[in-house]
């Protein structure tokens, strides 16, 4: 099982962390929703929970729940910008589809 | 695929429902919108790196308007249809733009129409017209960057903005597609960004220069509610000043003629600018004007060019705080905001009459917008339920006439909106079948010295006696501090409302003055009030005994009984057009009383007795 983060996703998480002022990483999930099954969740962890996976990279820790780790596992979170935009993206080998839009996905 | 950004726990939303909010500052000068982005608020910027959107239209023949940095390039060779400073003219009207000392820099179409029009190549715009599309460029930018639809915006707005103002800006960001969640005081958005709502209590003094205009607001945060105690200024002081005055000095120093060169003058005053800008990291800069000589202008000469700019600013602070009744000790937090308060001597200066390091770690020309921001994103609905909503309140007691020219107040001043109230009133007289509702602003007891904001007729009400009637007047007043006023008979239902637009506005001063002049007046407010009070109740009370005479005098009454009681009618009737003092009155209307108090008793048992005959005794004890 693994999950990584590029610097720049590091580097960006640890900066809104900070800014935040509290939390102890963020959470890496999936949600059944969306117009292909499955989307993407990142939220700010202010909680390890007892089932939770953590990862830790870049001084960064990532919590995954058991119940997401299965569609997540080899994913890679990246930060980038896409003209003014700029988020976070989930580079995951387990998706096979994905909607028009790219919010949601399928494994 | 899409960009996500870091929720709240728990605040996932799901894909194309991202709550997308920003919030906005529509300044005078320049306009700016931010956003709330993984838990961080910044200010949004264009495909230059910019954040700072010049407020000015360009209305070029056959062409789409143009907003901002591109806009202002056709300043120097369409001046006309290069529309800047809208902001000082929205939402008021061409008696009100008249009457203002401002300079507007721009022509109005010449009709009776009370809503002004500005004359562009493009045809007439009105100034919400204009407003919109400014605000229609930030959208633009906003959902560009955030990759999506909005779905709400903050709007601030300068603390002295009446209705018409509040409404005009609303009308504007409506026109620019926008869903207002809703309008926020500017320094209550400054205060915000620092966090400062996050405290229990406290006075925070904001002290906002900018461009061409100075505001200092004095707020009280009271469990997590912002009441606006004071606000002042100035509003042809600014930055744009301290540019002239070095470009004087320039002058001066090297050569008079080049006053009378525009081109020459315009260059002068960028370099002064530039002067401006080095020098609240340095101490000492170079001017260079071509063909002549380089000018040193040190930090110390500087200060002294603008040395009365920034005592006039202080003196405005401390009027503020006067107004607001408080002294400098009472204040616990000091709030610089407004591009100009980089320079130095403003800072050291507001630091040293407040006693107080001021806050400026936030990028002063963006702060507003952040707080804003930070608002909208609570109001999307991007965190957690136990953040606090912010609520504001109205500067001003609003209430309605009553008999006598008095105002009867309705909603006090410094409730927290939104809020409804509702009060109950009467009929005045017997058989009264239609009521004015006057809407009033202000803190006077006398309609003569509040402000007069609506009038609206209910009519159709059952004809009844006096005092029959129950008629339940309900104020609401939204979340954007704007009113709506409805009147409704309770017996029948017949209603009838208003939505209050006034068609023109209140300046900052005039608030001010509006609410010192209560405070001064007080003492002959209640003695007013009493007296008008007075003379109601005497009105009232020849009223019901004319027309308890008129029914029954004669039958009831012996000749010289009935010749008491008029003589005593008579001297209240003379009482309460002379006499200017209340207690005259009410031992008027006692004497009137005493006098016909057997009358009153003899017309009970009259009405008793032709109530029960026909009856039997037994019918009534069921």
């Amino acid at each position: 099982m693994s999950i990584s983060l590029t610097e720049s996703a590091a580097n960006r998480v640890k900066t809104f962390l900070e800014k935040r002022g509290k939390g102890v990483g963020v959470r890496l999930g999936v949600k059944t929703t969306g117009c292909s099954g499955m989307a993407y969740t990142i939220e700010f962890a202010d909680e390890i929970e007892d089932a939770d996976t953590v990862f830790e990279e870049n001084g960064v820790k990532i919590l995954i729940n058991p119940k997401s780790l299965v569609y997540l596992d080899g994913t890679e979170l990246d930060f980038s910008k896409e003209g003014l935009n700029e988020g976070f993206k989930f580079n995951n080998p387990n998706e096979k589809d994905r909607c028009g839009c790219g919010e949601s996905f399928t494994v | 695929m899409a960009l996500l950004q870091i929720s709240e726990p728990g605040m996932s939303t799901a894909p194309h429902e991202h709550r997308l909010a920003v919030g906005i500052d529509l300044g005078t000068t320049n306009s700016l919108v931010a956003s709330v982005r993984s838990g961080i608020a910044e200010a949004l910027v264009d495909d230059d790196g910019t954040a700072l959107l010049p407020s000015v239209v360009y209305y070029g023949e056959g062409k789409t308007p143009e907003v901002g940095a591109s806009a202002l390039e056709n300043f120097s060779k369409d001046p006309l249809n290069t529309i800047a400073s809208i902001k000082r003219v929205l939402g008021r009207s061409a008696k009100d733009i008249q009457s203002a000392n401002d300079y507007i820099p721009f022509q109005f179409e010449n009709n009776s129409d009370s809503v002004p029009r500005v004359k562009t190549a493009l045809g007439p715009r009105t100034a919400v017209e204009i407003s919109a599309d400014i605000l229609l460029a930030l959208k633009q930018r906003a959902e560009k960057t955030l990759g999506g639809e909005l779905v709400g915006a903050v709007i601030t707005v300068p603390a002295y903005f009446d209705d018409s103002q509040r409404q005009a800006t609303k009308d504007a960001a409506t026109l620019a597609g926008l869903n207002v969640y809703r309008l926020l005081n500017e320094p209550t958005a400054a205060a915000i960004a620092y966090g400062l709502d996050q405290s229990a209590e406290g006075v925070i003094a904001v002290y906002d220069l900018g461009g061409g205009t100075f505001d200092v607001s004095i707020l009280r945060l009271r469990k997590g509610v912002f009441e606006v105690m004071a606000t002042g200024g100035d509003s042809a002081l600014g930055g744009d000043d301290f540019d002239h005055a070095i470009a004087n000095w320039v002058i001066e120093k090297l050569d008079s003629s080049i006053r009378d060169d525009d081109i020459a003058m315009r260059r002068v005053l960028s370099s002064a600018r530039q002067a401006k800008e080095q020098l609240t990291s340095e101490v000492s800069t170079v001017i260079k004007v071509a063909n002549h000589p380089d000018l040193e202008l040190t930090r110390e000469q500087f200060d002294l060019l603008i040395n009365s700019y920034v005592k006039k600013t202080v003196m405005s602070c401390r009027r503020a705080l006067r107004d607001a009744g408080i002294e400098k000790e009472d204040v616990s937090e000091v709030v610089m905001v407004g591009g100009s308060t980089r320079v130095p001597l403003v800072r050291t200066q507001v630091e040293k009459f407040f006693a107080k390091a001021p806050h400026t770690n936030i990028d002063p020309d963006r702060v507003v917008a952040i707080g804003a921001a930070i608002q909208a994103d609570i109001l999307a609905g991007n965190k957690p339920g136990d953040e606090m909503l912010l609520l504001d309140v109205i500067p001003l007691s609003l209430g309605i006439e009553t008999m006598g020219g008095l105002v009867e107040k309705i909603v006090n001043r410094n409730t927290t909106i939104p809020v409804a109230r509702a009060q109950e009133f009467t009929t005045y007289k017997d058989g009264q079948t239609a009521m004015r509702v006057h809407v009033l602003q202000g803190e006077r007891e006398l309609v003569s010295d509040c402000r007069s904001l609506a009038t609206f007729d209910l009519t159709g009400l059952p004809p009844l006696v006096a005092g029959a009637a129950k008629i339940k007047v309900t104020f609401q007043v939204d979340a954007d501090g704007l009113l709506s006023v409805s009147a409704q008979e309770v017996n029948t239902g017949v209603s009838a409302s208003i939505e209050v637009k006034p068609s023109y506005g209140l300046t900052d001063s005039e608030i001010e003055g509006m609410l010192k002049a209560s405070m001064d007046n007080a003492q002959q407010d209640m003695i007013a009030r009493s007296l008008r009070e007075e003379q109601v109740e005497a009105d009232r009370v020849v009223e019901a005994l004319n027309s308890a005479l008129a029914k029954d005098g004669k039958q009831l009454l012996e000749e010289q009984e009935l010749e008491k009681i008029i003589n005593q009618r008579d001297a209240l009737i003379a009482a309460r057009h002379n006499a200017d003092n209340a207690e005259l009155i009410k031992q008027a209307i006692k004497n009137v009383e005493a006098a016909s108090e057997e009358y009153v008793a003899r017309r009970m048992n009259n009405s008793v007795r032709s109530m029960m005959k026909g009856h039997k005794l037994e019918e009534f004890e069921k």
